[in-house]
């Protein structure tokens, strides 16, 4: 008998009360696959130094612009509640990453990857790759049209549903700002349930993976519309600015 | 300070996503001058994790940290100093690059199991530094092993703003 959903969330619910935290914790037993892939000792402390200290430069060359539409890519129109996802990517002194790469990938509506390892019963959708990539505007603004992408289930224990969510991979101006994360949508049921989203342990953290509804960029008759800003950790680079407080 | 967007796992389903033709080339394998950076990444049992992903970020042979985009649609010319590769089923990766004029590469790691990217460096042979330095096998290639947990678990670090 696999463990039950009951047993995760007790597990859960016990880490949460003893060390809430705004990162996710490595050490995080209720998702399983931690267990051997999380390493023991603390993170060495260290200034960054040479490569560290400027992240990857891409530009107009590396990115075709119809790649920001995860619904045109296949000749066809893939099958869901078609989406705009947008927001700004900015450094951890609130200014805006400009010209930078942000990558996405997801399950299509049927929570389905169009991945060779995905094996969860559900359709593939053959107009759906659900992968996007775009470059920052000059204010640091990103926008993605796709599809919504549905929960699927996953084997970490019985009855285990991830919440719909987006892969995202961001670039800041140093490589120590690198990050991968996931968007969630509001509103979701399973996020208090999944040992993933809940690896941050500090309720008011996870909030900051999970979009809102933004009717401003909803179009009639075509599309609903998520808000979703992200902010990377400080750049070296400004350390030494003067602030005012 | 704004606090920052919390880290989630890459997850199991990246590859189709992040891979792309030329990604660990950051020069063309075998090039005149070119070395190859490899390893396998290991878990805290001594499996190898073959869904992993690093990334490396370099200066290049003079020492100098480009700062030229084409990193995803490399061109034959200009070296960017930025490369990616998804472990395969053997826990391995590579890199095909220039040895960098400065002391290490700069290295992230992404895996399933793994909710948040882990950094490290890779030194030079010579270095000496207990955990992060390559070695230098017979045929000229890099080697660097990479395990997330164990009794060689590989020294990984966090910057003060991070």
């Amino acid at each position: 008998m696999t463990t039950s959903q009951h047993e995760i969330s007790d597990e859960i619910a016990k880490i949460q009360a003893d060390s809430p935290r705004g990162a996710p914790l490595l050490d995080f037993p209720p998702y399983r696959s931690t267990l051997l892939r999380h390493p023991t000792k603390d993170l060495q402390l260290v200034d960054p130094e040479g490569a560290e200290l400027l992240a990857p430069v891409f530009g107009h060359s590396d990115v075709d612009p119809v790649e920001s539409d995860l619904t045109i890519q296949r000749g066809g129109e893939p099958i869901g509640e078609r989406i705009r996802v947008h927001g700004r990517v900015l450094d951890g002194d609130g200014r805006p990453v400009r010209r930078q790469l942000v990558e996405i990938w997801q399950a299509n509506a049927a929570g389905r990857y169009s991945h060779q390892g995905d094996q969860h019963p559900a359709p593939l959708d053959p107009f759906f790759t659900g992968v996007g990539r775009c470059l920052t505007d000059d204010d640091g603004w990103y926008s993605f049209t796709s599809i919504k992408p549905g929960p699927y289930p996953w084997r970490n224990h019985h009855n285990a549903w991830r919440p719909a969510h987006i892969h995202f991979s961001l670039f800041g101006t140093d490589f120590t700002q690198r990050l991968i994360t996931q968007m969630y949508f509001p509103g979701d049921q399973l996020l208090a349930l999944d040992p993933i989203a809940q690896s941050i342990t500090s309720p008011a953290d996870l909030e900051r993976l999970i979009a809102s509804y933004d009717h401003s960029q909803s179009e009639h008759e075509w599309l609903l519309g998520y808000r979703w800003d992200i902010v990377l950790t400080g750049s070296h680079a400004t350390y030494l600015e003067p602030t005012d407080d | 300070m704004t606090e920052a967007t919390p880290g989630q796992t890459v997850g199991p389903f990246f590859h189709h996503a992040l891979a792309y033709p030329g990604d660990a080339e950051l020069v063309p394998f075998g090039a005149a001058g070119s070395v190859v950076l490899h390893g396998y990444v290991y878990d805290g049992s001594g499996d190898v994790v073959p869904d992993a992903m690093i990334e490396i970020r370099q200066a290049d042979a003079s020492g100098v940290v480009p700062a030229i985009g084409g990193s995803l649609r490399r061109r034959g010319h200009g070296f960017t100093g930025w490369g990616r590769c998804c472990t395969d089923f053997a826990g391995h990766y590579w890199f095909s690059t220039v040895e960098p004029g400065a002391p290490f590469f700069a290295v992230t790691v992404f895996a399933r199991g793994l909710l948040d990217r882990l950094f490290t460096r890779i030194y030079l042979p010579g270095a000496d530094l207990d955990g992060l330095t390559a070695t230098r096998e017979a045929d000229g290639r890099l080697r660097f092993d990479i395990h997330l947990q164990g009794p060689s678990e590989t020294p990984f670090f966090t910057f003060p703003r991070s």
